[in-house]
């Protein structure tokens, strides 16, 4: 592409032609202050945050649409420049609840660091409010519109990546609010509650439902036996909740900070993907032997099961019928568990570290109790439970690196790449593999099926029999698959679904922020911790054996479709 | 609470047929809401959720519309149809004062309905009555020399 050459504060910077003053001036260290602008997703030019002077032009540009060109002159840091952005956060500042001590956002929060960038010490416009009421009415996501300073970043993000658009902007004027269609309750529209809109929200107008104090009570009743599972996603993230750099590996931490947290025993959410991968990849050669339906799709990501029951309901029969690890975690923890320890399941309460707003929501399903008990009681995204840290004064940088427990601690490298798009298929195919050839797997990595594209597929050889297989992550993609299936333009015969950008690595529950560039970095470590397990295939695993040997008898057996199968409900569109 | 049951099939038929004929063309909306509009004189929720089923878009599109352009109403006229005028003359010698006092007996704000479905509040330019100002009139009956102490008075004879 052809590179032109402007200057920027009396700078010359070379870009490619068809960049934004933005771009131009990011590549030359220029800090342009932006609110509304999110990459790729959001460029509409709405809240003005990051207007220049651009000679030629009257009036004052803003600097994430205008493009660059040949000769262009900007100024970035002019008396007009300085004065107009900040009557923009006044405005924007003047009819804002100013709660920052108490806001789940304080410190974390666009609105207010700018307000401090730029030196707001007064804000000399009176503001109208109008009061809205806040929405708690799901298990996973609050919108308090009262902090909504209408940059569109959620609608960008539910319709472009998840394909839904259940939120968007109505009215105008003043009385323009982000709201759901007939201001309905959240739990009322077809919302799949995976939290890609909390993760872009610059201050604190959508966020995850907080189930922190829950918790703190249970682990403070003595008649309570309080367990813990993390999920593959979190040991790669939650260190940058202690500002550690995206992609640094925290497993040790992780454990250790539970155990002062006074979670005993620590499990593995690995553990249960493990056995997922038994159930699913004997479901798949099943469905495959005897004429099941085909393509068997998975079923571990919440956001995209509530998704295909809203949208695509006439193709619940191609689900797979296993519960997500989480579940299927609990499911083991208050029976076999419970029976090993002999401690009596009324007694249990199990707690999960997930990626994920929606894994609130799937832990509440009614179907959810196969032990006789609520199978998980609490869901707490990854920076629910860095707050969690950080409320107990557990200093992160000196703890030490600890082990999980056993049994259901034990888990293998198949387990921990469940945290990245392409993973549960990658874990899948190691097993059904030596399952069905009765050979063993020279080459476990499949890298057909890793990385960030949005639809990736690989036909892989099973000793002459060819599976055909896809792997899709954000539901607009899904979406695309879908409709392909639907109309018979492909034949696989097996699809990894998962609602997040990048899977769970980029889940809605995960630090913010959260983009390309630190899901790519979270993605590279989740492949190492794969590298580094001694066993990297999920019928090795020996407590899954185990599990199988001394309770379950195999899988697909009657127990397992007991405790570790499910159904789905067809919900509306609208 | 507000739609009641329609004695308008008629209405509903052509309605959807009309959506029929633009299966998947996101570009129909604003014509066929107004079509919507003119037929019943405001946008049922139930012929919104059939647009867009059928043009294939996010219900969130469809109210946004419906919310963004003033021109669309979401609920029926009330029985009683108050205007409020706010002219010149009127705004002078206190329609605003009168107005926000129908706003606090009725609940609602001025553009809307209240729940029962019996009183539309709105609020107009001029009803050409500049001399009884403030004016207001009730479908038909003009009220002239309003005071906000009235408001209460003149509801009471709309029951
Ligand atoms: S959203 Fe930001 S500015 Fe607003 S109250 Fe919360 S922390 Fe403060
Ligand atoms: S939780 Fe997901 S589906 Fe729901 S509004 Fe946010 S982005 Fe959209
Ligand atoms: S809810 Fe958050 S992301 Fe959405 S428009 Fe408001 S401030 Fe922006
Ligand atoms: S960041 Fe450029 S207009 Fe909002």
């Amino acid at each position: 592409m052809a590179l032109v050459t402007l200057t920027i504060d009396g700078k010359k910077v070379e870009i490619e032609e068809g960049a934004t003053v933005l771009e131009a001036a990011r590549k030359a260290g220029i800090d342009i202050p932006t609110l509304c602008f999110l990459e790729d997703i959001n460029e509409i030019g709405a809240c003005r945050m990051c207007v220049v002077e651009v000679k030629g032009t009257k009036a004052l540009q803003a600097a994430c649409v205008y493009p660059v060109s040949n000769g262009l002159e900007v100024h970035t840091n002019t008396p007009l420049v300085r004065a107009s952005r900040r009557l923009t956060l006044e405005l924007l500042l003047s009819n804002h609840p100013y709660e920052c001590p108490t806001c789940i956002r304080n410190l974390n929060c666009e609105l207010q660091a700018l307000a401090e960038k730029l030196g707001i010490r007064e804000v000399r416009v009176p503001g109208i409010r109008e009061e809205f009421k806040v929405d708690d009415s799901t298990p996973s996501i609050v919108r308090d519109p009262n902090k909504c300073i209408l940059c569109r970043r959620c609608v960008a993000v539910c319709e472009q990546i998840q394909g839904i658009k259940a939120v968007a902007p109505m009215n105008r004027g003043f009385k323009s609010v982000v709201t759901t269609a007939f201001q309905q309750p959240m739990a009322d529209v077809s919302c799949v509650l995976c939290g890609q809109c909390t993760l872009v929200c610059p201050v604190g107008a959508l966020y995850e439902h907080d189930d922190i104090d829950k918790v703190w009570k249970a682990l403070a009743d003595p008649d309570k036996h309080v367990i813990v599972q993390t999920a593959p996603a979190t040991r790669v993230t939650v260190g940058e909740m202690f500002g550690m750099e995206p992609g640094t590996i925290s497993t040790g931490k992780m454990v250790a900070a539970l155990r002062r947290l006074g979670f005993n025993p620590v499990f593995d959410t690995d553990f249960a993907a493990d056995l997922t991968i038994l159930e699913e990849g004997s479901e798949l050669i099943e469905r495959l032997e005897h004429g099941g339906k085909l393509p068997l799709i998975t079923s571990c990501s919440p956001g995209w099961i509530k998704f295909i029951e809203h949208f695509y309901p006439d193709l619940l029969d191609h689900l797979s019928t296993c519960k997500s690890p989480q579940q299927m975690f609990g499911a083991i923890a208050k029976t076999y568990y419970a029976q090993k320890v002999g401690v009596d399941p009324s007694k249990i309460v199990v707690v999960s570290i997930m990626p994920c707003t929606a894994k609130k929501f799937e832990c509440r399903r009614p179907e959810m109790n196969s032990s006789g008990f609520q199978d998980v009681d609490y869901v707490l995204t990854t920076r629910e439970f860095g707050r969690m840290v950080k409320q107990a004064g557990i200093d992160w940088n000196s703890l030490p690196e600890e082990e999980y427990d056993d049994p259901l601690g034990v888990s293998t490298g198949a387990g921990a790449i469940f945290g990245a798009t392409g993973g549960v298929m990658e874990a899948a195919l190691r097993t059904a593999y030596e399952l069905v050839t009765g050979k063993t797997l020279e080459r476990l990595d499949y890298n057909e099926v890793r990385g960030l594209e949005g639809i990736k597929e690989a036909t892989v050889d099973f000793d002459g029999l060819q599976v055909k297989v896809a792997v899709a992550h954000t539901l607009s993609n899904a979406r695309k698959i879908l409709d392909r299936v639907k109309a018979g333009e492909v034949n696989y015969h097996f699809i990894e679904i998962m609602a997040c950008p990048g899977g769970c690595l980029g889940g809605g529950g995960q630090p913010i922020p959260t983009n390309t560039e630190i899901r790519k970095k979270r993605m590279a470590a989740i492949y190492e911790v794969d590298k580094n397990m001694p066993l990297r295939k999920s019928h090795e695993n020996p407590a899954v054996k185990m599990l199988y040997e001394e309770f379950l008898g195999k899988p697909l057996s009657h127990k397992s479709h007991e405790l570790l199968h499910t159904h789905y409900t067809p919900r509306p569109k609208y | 609470m507000g739609e009641q049951a329609c004695a308008c099939e008629e209405k509903y038929k052509e309605i959807e047929e009309a959506i029929g004929e633009y299966k998947g063309d996101r570009s129909a909306l604003i014509p066929l809401l107004q079509k919507t509009q003119r037929l019943f004189g405001y946008v049922p929720r139930a012929v919104q959720v059939k647009i867009a089923e059928e043009l294939g878009i996010p219900l969130t599109d469809v109210y946004g519309t419906v919310t963004f352009y003033s021109f669309f109403s979401l609920k029926p006229k009330g029985k009683y149809n108050i205007q409020c005028c706010n002219g010149t003359a009127c705004y002078v010698r206190g329609a605003p004062k009168v107005i926000e006092r129908f706003e606090k007996e009725l609940g609602i704000k001025a553009g809307d309905t209240t729940d029962d479905g019996k009183y539309s509040l709105q609020v107009v330019r001029c009803l050409g009555a500049c001399g009884l100002s403030p004016t207001i009139m009730v479908n038909q009956d003009t009220h002239a020399r309003m005071k906000p102490d009235k408001v209460p008075e003149v509801l009471k004879k709309y029951v």
